[in-house]
């Protein structure tokens, strides 16, 4: 591992008057291999455990953070990923396992002396306090004096285009608000590291997404290493440098959103992530840099060698992505893509895009389609057409 | 008739027996008195009907009267101040705990089920001459002598915060019930310790429930006729004993109507008074819990 190809500090992607929160403390730190090149890593969890009585909700857990990152912790309700973000934070115990930032291991500091940013899903604005007031709320218990204290204050406010809201008390504010001074709040303090707890869950729609933008605006500015939860697979993948896929307590896949959705390691990953198509392999066999498989009802189909699992994996499935399924009218002329005729059972027609749900063989099919005229009508028999290095071979869960 | 006009007249339905009992049997009454207040107990033991000032102008001006009724708001604010004291802990505990909430909740009712002149007398099996206390210090050798502990402004107070405190515990808990505890982790995580979180968070948001339990305590103790009768001294009568003692010992109606009256006149006032800065919402939330 190299020491001095540690990636520059998040200080120089920062434009605003905000110090940079990060110090530079190689030290004790970790390095792991991103991209081909060894990042500096910020946070570490090592081995984490944490049991409530019989049950245990995280399960040795290991994860290493870049500084300056941008880490999403993703899967459904009750797979451990806000357990692992409050054992950050310090509102939880680990059971077992060491939690080391910027070199230190916090397991026994307590909560105030962390300096974490923290944003919780309902926000936890203080009710009785102004804007201003809450803001300024943990600089109180720094060494910051009242003049730089209002400066800080004006300049957060103003990161989250809310200059004006000083004097008003929370319940004046709409919940998009409140949820940018809630952020306003955890980064005036310039923490370490910024942990979210789902706190686009309370949001309509549209806010939603506007806030998403946003957040990751204010991130890439202030350069604070964030740790981001959600159940959210949309945000996740918009937001992040990196997406650690979680389920029943364990870590399923870590990697950039591009390659987690793109090379699910796992069956969960498959179907959780977007809309995949999951089959049954029944053979394969390696042959110069791919590999053969015979997938019915599709038959035989070539993957390059990259999409398949190691030699040895047992169970495998093929997964296609429903968007990567091409529907063409049935007579249309053969091309260099795998081809199989089926039928549409059912369109769900969304506008720019249509939903079909198809039968070839004896299968259920899933197929998205942007769609420029009308889509193919139900009963329509269609050529289905995809790419061999579209599709992911994987080791599926054993039966 | 119509939709709305039934939907209007529903709640005056559904709230006139209350109506009608508190008319009868609280708001006429007060009006007599009223009325009896202005008249005067002559010489023979008759009452004068008629408009006499002059059972006012004792009330009003004569020491006697003053000296109690102030002995009777200290009294009221030294309870008031140890129900909050002992009170608030006890309701963070119970707000905090995790899953026996109801029963904790149910214990604290609990004493309301024995009567509360019964409760106030236990305490003469505990402190007095004979009782438990006495006993257990004579038998350890600590004295020889029993000591009086009873019948003084110490077991008054003693007497009104067990029977007052449990009213103080239910306001305070309703308020931090409401508290979301999310604010205080926000308050740790921001720097402030644990019980800097506390004063700066959970106990301003939770003084509303403090005042209402307060204002409750205090009303009630001030109001006590059978707690100085069993636990106070000869010296330690409140107002409303002189109440009792002006019309059913001495059958003075007239001067017994102006003394409840000025009483009802001074805790109406404190009412106001909160009723200005916190509403009565609070209490309402209070009582009903």
């Amino acid at each position: 591992m190299n020491r001095n190809g540690r990636r520059s500090s998040a200080a120089s992607r920062r434009d605003t008057n905000l110090p940079c929160p990060c110090r530079q403390r190689v030290a004790g730190a970790f390095f792991i291999q991103k991209n081909g090149e060894s990042v500096v890593s910020f946070v570490s969890l090592n081995n984490i455990v944490k049991r409530f009585g019989a049950v245990t909700a995280v399960h040795r857990m290991s994860v290493e953070i870049p500084q300056g990152s941008f880490v999403t912790l993703l899967g459904p309700s009750g797979c451990g990923k806000t357990t692992t973000l409050r054992m950050i934070a310090g509102l939880l115990d680990p059971s077992e396992g060491d939690i080391v930032i910027d070199g230190q291991k916090i397991n026994d500091i307590p909560i105030h002396k962390r300096n974490l940013g923290i944003v919780f899903q309902n926000y936890a604005l203080f009710p009785h306090k102004t804007i201003a007031q809450n803001v300024a709320f943990g600089l109180k218990y720094r060494d910051v004096s009242k003049d730089e204290a209002a400066k800080r204050v004006r300049d957060a406010l103003e990161l989250v285009q809310l200059p004006d809201v000083g004097d008003r008390y929370p319940a004046q504010l709409s919940g998009g608000q409140q949820q940018r001074i809630a952020l306003a709040r955890a980064i005036v303090v310039e923490p370490s590291v910024l942990l979210l707890d789902e706190p686009l869950s309370a949001l309509d729609a549209n806010l939603r997404e506007d806030m998403r933008i946003e957040l990751k605006r204010i991130q890439h500015q202030t350069g604070i290493t964030t740790i981001f939860v959600t159940h959210d697979q949309s945000e996740a993948l918009a937001m992040s440098d990196m997406v650690i896929v979680m389920s029943k307590g364990r870590v399923e896949q870590i990697g950039p959103p591009e390659e987690v959705y793109n090379r699910p390691q796992s069956e969960f990953i498959a179907s959780f992530l977007g809309t995949s198509n999951l089959l049954d392999v029944a053979s394969a066999a390696r042959e110069n840099g791919a590999i053969r498989l015979d997938v019915p009802p599709l038959g035989s189909l070539a993957l390059p060698e990259a999409n398949a699992p190691a030699e040895g994996a047992e169970n495998l499935k093929l997964v296609l992505r429903a968007e990567k399924i091409h529907l063409l009218p049935a007579d249309a002329p053969a091309d260099n893509r795998f081809a199989v005729e089926g039928t549409v059972e059912t369109v769900d027609y969304q506008g720019q895009a249509a939903r079909y749900f198809l039968r070839i063989g004896d299968t259920q099919f899933q197929a998205i389609n942007m769609i420029d005229k009308s889509p193919f009508s139900e009963g329509e028999k269609v050529s289905v057409r995809f790419q061999g290095e579209d599709c992911v071979c994987i080791a599926g869960d054993a039966a | 008739m119509t939709i709305e006009r039934r939907e209007a007249r529903q709640p005056w339905i559904l709230l006139s027996p209350s109506l009608v009992t508190i008319t009868l049997l609280l708001i006429v009454p007060v009006f007599f008195i009223v009325v009896y207040s202005f008249w005067l107990r002559t010489a023979s033991g008759a009452d004068q009907a008629g408009f006499y000032l002059d059972n006012w102008k004792e009330a009003l001006t004569d020491p006697f009267y003053r000296d109690i009724l102030l002995y009777t708001l200290k009294i009221a604010a030294i309870t008031t101040i140890f129900c909050a004291v002992m009170g608030y802990p006890a309701a963070y505990f119970i707000a905090r705990s995790k899953g026996n909430k109801a029963l904790l909740l149910m214990l604290l009712m609990l004493p309301f089920w024995i009567s509360y002149i019964i409760r106030t007398m236990s305490w003469i099996n505990i402190l007095g001459v004979s009782g438990a206390l006495n006993w257990a210090l004579m038998h350890l050798g600590i004295i020889d002598e029993p000591l009086q502990m009873l019948y003084n402004q110490v077991t008054i107070v003693l007497g009104l915060v067990h029977f007052l405190l449990p009213f103080m515990i239910l306001n305070i808990y309703v308020s931090l019930e409401g508290i979301d505890v999310t604010l205080e982790d926000a308050a740790h995580s921001l720097g402030a310790t644990r019980w800097q979180s506390f004063l700066e968070v959970t106990l301003p948001l939770s003084l509303a429930g403090l005042a209402a339990g307060g204002l409750l305590c205090f009303v009630l103790a001030a109001g006590t006729y059978i707690t100085p009768v069993i636990l106070g001294g000869p010296s330690d009568a409140m107002f409303a004993n002189l109440v009792f003692e002006a019309i059913i010992t001495q059958l003075d109606w007239p001067m017994g109507s102006a003394l409840s009256l000025m009483l009802l006149v001074v805790l109406g006032a404190l009412v106001l008074v909160y009723n200005h800065f916190l509403g009565m919402g609070q209490l309402m939330k209070g009582l009903g819990k």
